[in-house]
């Protein structure tokens, strides 16, 4: 690895011991890829992946105490993931003093990001590139960010350049102010191993496309034709918000942290070809063809968490929506969704708990901007939140509780059983009945 | 009879113990995310979507994979596991290892007192061959030896 005379320094130990330990890990780390050189981060601010104390990582906290103490601190400010779990959220009395046993370092960690610079409060979200919190990288910059969702949408939808970093890592990128040169940081490896053809009838759900793309194409970078033909050829936020739930899939089923989509997204814009053909596309790539029986055989491979229990029949007790988070606009669009639903099915209130997430500052963005939305959604019985369900679901009591989601992302991780988004909406406004058994 | 399989060394050790084996990615915050902790003393792998290894244990073990998939909480995951005393001896990628998983070994060997050894580029045959509890010997320079029952009985 060729180091600059700044980072030379560090090595030679000229910043402290913690900086220089920095600084091996991440030449470790970039030469098991091959990088040969340091590059610059050039993206305003930083994004980390831990946002609930669980007391697991208690390792991690341990760690970051270390580095402050050894004076090596972010050089940016940076926003991180959502909370694990938040007092308006409806549960029991037992539920809540296990969530505070569970993340019993909240506190430390949130001092510890305090000391490290973090944006905010509220700097708490998986979707920091929303508007309303502001953490908006650059076409082409250079970035040091981890979470898998948000990897995936800075590299696709936005052009930025960043690997799948892992915790930790990404905050020491953050403190080194440099990353390893190498995979999606560089040219060829932002070119496109698969050439995904979306033929299906009707435009499918991004969740269950991007599962589908997940389970193909793995860590591989897919080129993605036939999506343009129903989202057009502007990222219009609602756009955004597909390729945001699309993205999220494809990184959890599998580990895709960048795709491109024909006419859309603005590298596969910029490298167009006159006939047709995109130079993104590596000669090589492989075609793989995802039509509707493809997405209802992904579909029905996901396993039934419920199964086994004696009351894998019951009715669901609590639904979520919004993982990844919200978008105002998706707020919007489900509260409308729900509302047209309940009068369908004849209900005043949803059937069931039912929690939608996002961003703080989207939600403050939301009552603000759409106060009749927000009145009604508490009206209907709707909890909106912060919180992250994936973490939340880390407490082993949420396992008893029969849980759904439309999100690929929390029933990977959790015993919550998936369904589509047309089929949550039912079941969350209309109620249980035999055919959704 | 032992075979022996020749890799890139990316975090180097001598390690020796018995083999836990996927055929599909893995899933290091879906497995591992309560390890180590009250919940989960014992390591014992979570991720319902991986029925291979789904309910077994893995601490001490040499994990045989083709890729980590899922979170990028993974490569922290791993840290946290083996400081905590339950992570698996060594990694052994039958081809390159992923971003995750190379941060978790590099995490380990820089800032944890128990490395995670992780050797890759094994190639192929390496994950067809080997099979669950297969006695398992990693030399510092990248070689794995494995012992296999002998498959026919002696020749008269």
């Amino acid at each position: 690895m060729i180091l600059n005379e700044e980072l030379l320094a560090v090595e030679r130990g000229e910043q402290g011991e913690a900086m220089r330990k920095v600084l091996k890990t991440l030449i470790m780390y970039g030469e098991a890829f091959g990088a040969e050189r340091m590059v610059k981060i050039t993206g305003k601010m930083g994004h980390a992946v831990i946002g609930t104390g669980s007391m697991t990582w208690k390792p991690v906290f341990d760690l970051m105490e270390e580095l402050i103490n050894g004076g090596a601190l972010p050089r940016q400010s940076f926003t991180t993931d959502p909370r694990g779990v938040e007092p308006h959220v409806p549960m029991s009395l037992l539920d809540w003093g296990m969530f505070k046993v569970i993340f019993s370092g909240q506190e430390r960690m949130e001092k510890e990001w305090e000391r490290m610079g973090i944006k905010d409060k509220n700097a708490y979200t998986c979707t920091a590139y929303m508007e309303e919190v502001g953490n908006i990288p650059q076409y082409g910059d250079i970035l040091g960010w981890a979470e898998s969702s948000a990897v995936s949408y800075v590299n696709s939808v936005i052009g930025a350049r960043c690997n799948r970093n892992s915790g930790i890592l990404e905050i020491m990128s953050n403190i080194l102010g440099y990353v390893p040169e190498f995979g999606l940081l560089t040219d060829e490896g932002r070119k496109a191993d698969w050439i995904i053809e979306v033929k299906c009838q009707n435009m499918p759900e991004p969740q269950l496309l991007g599962s589908a793309i997940g389970f193909k194409c793995v860590e591989d970078v897919p080129y993605i034709r036939g999506l343009d033909k129903w989202l057009g050829n502007e990222l219009t936020q609602k756009v955004k918000d597909y390729l945001k739930d699309m993205g999220a899939a494809a990184a959890s089923n599998g580990s895709v942290g960048l795709y491109h989509v024909e006419n859309l997204t603005p590298e596969a814009v910029n490298h167009a070809l006159e006939d047709g053909g995109n130079s993104l596309i590596k000669e090589d790539a492989k075609v793989f063809v995802i039509d509707d029986e493809e997405i209802a055989r992904v579909k029905a491979s996901y396993p039934n968490p419920w199964k086994g229990r004696d009351d894998w029949d019951e009715a669901p007790e609590l639904a979520f929506a919004g993982c990844p988070h919200f978008s105002c606009r998706q707020l919007c669009e489900w509260t409308d969704r729900l509302v047209e639903g309940l009068k369908r099915h004849g209900n005043e209130e949803v059937t069931m708990n039912t929690i939608f997430c996002a961003a703080p500052d989207v939600i403050a963005s939301f009552n603000k901007r759409y106060p009749q939305r927000a009145r009604r959604l508490k009206k209907i019985g709707v909890t909106v939140s912060g919180l992250c369900p994936l973490s939340y679901t880390s407490n082993p009591l949420t396992d008893n509780i029969r849980i759904i989601t439309a999100s690929n992302k929390l029933r990977y991780y959790s015993k919550a059983r998936f369904y589509s988004e047309e089929e949550l909406v039912e079941i969350i406004t209309g109620g249980w009945n035999e055919k959704w058994r | 009879m032992i075979v022996k399989y020749k890799g890139r060394v990316v975090v180097p050790g001598d390690v020796t113990g018995s083999a836990l084996v996927t055929h599909e990615g893995f899933n290091t915050l879906a497995n591992l995310k309560t390890a180590g902790s009250f919940l989960n003393p014992k390591g014992v792998l979570q991720d319902m979507n991986n029925p291979e290894l789904y309910g077994k244990k893995i601490p001490g073990k040499i994990l045989c994979l083709p890729e980590t998939i899922g979170s990028t909480t993974g490569g922290m995951v791993l840290y946290c596991a083996s400081v905590m005393g339950v992570a698996p001896a060594c990694m052994l990628f039958s081809g390159k290892a992923d971003t995750l998983a190379v941060a978790g070994a590099v995490l380990t060997a820089n800032w944890s007192k128990h490395p995670i050894v992780l050797v890759d580029d094994l190639g192929e045959g390496f994950l067809q061959d080997i099979k669950e509890g297969q006695r398992i010997h990693v030399k510092e320079d990248g070689t794995v030896l494995v012992e296999y029952e002998d498959l026919f009985e002696a020749a008269p």
